[in-house]
């Protein structure tokens, strides 16, 4: 647990380096995070960051990469070349959420 | 701390639904977590990649303590279909793809899949009679050579 700050905004990180309070989120942490993980962000990126953003706030979690890229339309491999770390581990983070959980 | 794991390639030597399964959760997550991955297909475990038998690939109803089921019934004719057809429902429930599906996510997500050369030249396949997923049939040496800096793992 860290505590670092972000745009301005003094937020709590877990060791891997997700929100621990998603209210802290806003786009300008968003963009500050993803350039981190070496992204920028493009109007695509935000499609799917707003996706995690969306899924975490009506079903309290993120989704994996296979349920997201069936709920979002994007493809898996599209996926994996807009975030090559792992699309739902970057996008959640990026989205202030926390880490989706399961193994599939 | 330790250092990540960066990289895992995976030996699928089993043509069971139960054997493949693994080896394919572990592929798709090393892929989810930003870790390259590579799957090589075996033995037996070649049919999991064969496209005239990855929709039959079947859960062993005999020699199989975990089914529970005493192994002299697991001879009956259809017990493995009957296995099979209750993992599956059950996998589904839990929103675990099929094989054909998942053969094709893993693919997707940037995961290396290549067959064996020694099993493919004994069981008298080439390229063409597996899926379109499969980058390669290849020697052992040759995986060796692409797992080189990451973890192997054997199943």
């Amino acid at each position: 647990m860290t505590t670092q700050t972000l745009a301005g905004v003094p937020v709590e990180r877990d060791a891997e380096g997700f929100l621990t309070d998603p209210s802290l989120w806003s786009e300008a942490v968003a963009v500050a995070i993803a350039a981190e993980e070496g992204i920028t962000l493009t109007e695509r990126h935000w499609e799917v960051v707003r996706f995690m953003r969306h899924a975490y706030e009506t079903t309290g979690a993120g989704p994996n990469v296979r349920l997201l890229a069936k709920a979002s339309g994007v493809s898996v491999r599209e996926l994996y070349a807009l975030f090559p770390r792992g699309p739902a581990k970057t996008a959640a983070k990026i989205a202030g959420i926390p880490k989706p959980h399961g193994c599939i | 701390m330790d250092a990540p794991i960066t990289k895992v390639s995976i030996v699928v030597s089993k043509g069971s639904l139960e054997g493949v399964y693994p080896a394919l959760i572990m592929a798709n997550g090393a892929r989810a977590e930003g870790m390259e991955a590579n799957l090589f297909f075996t033995f037996f475990g070649l049919d999991a990649i064969n496209a005239k038998r990855i929709e039959h690939v079947k859960v062993a109803a005999v020699g199989n303590p975990g089914m529970h089921v005493a192994s002299l019934l697991g001879v009956l004719p259809g017990m493995s279909a009957i296995a099979t057809r209750v993992m599956e429902r059950k996998m589904e429930e839990n929103d675990i793809p099929g094989l054909p599906e998942f053969i094709e996510l893993v693919a997707d997500a940037g995961c290396g899949l290549y067959g064996c050369r020694a099993s493919a030249d004994l069981f008298g396949f080439t390229e063409a009679d597996l899926v379109p997923q499969v980058k390669a049939i290849i020697t052992v040496g040759e995986f060796y050579a692409l797992s080189a800096g990451g973890q192997i793992i054997f199943t």
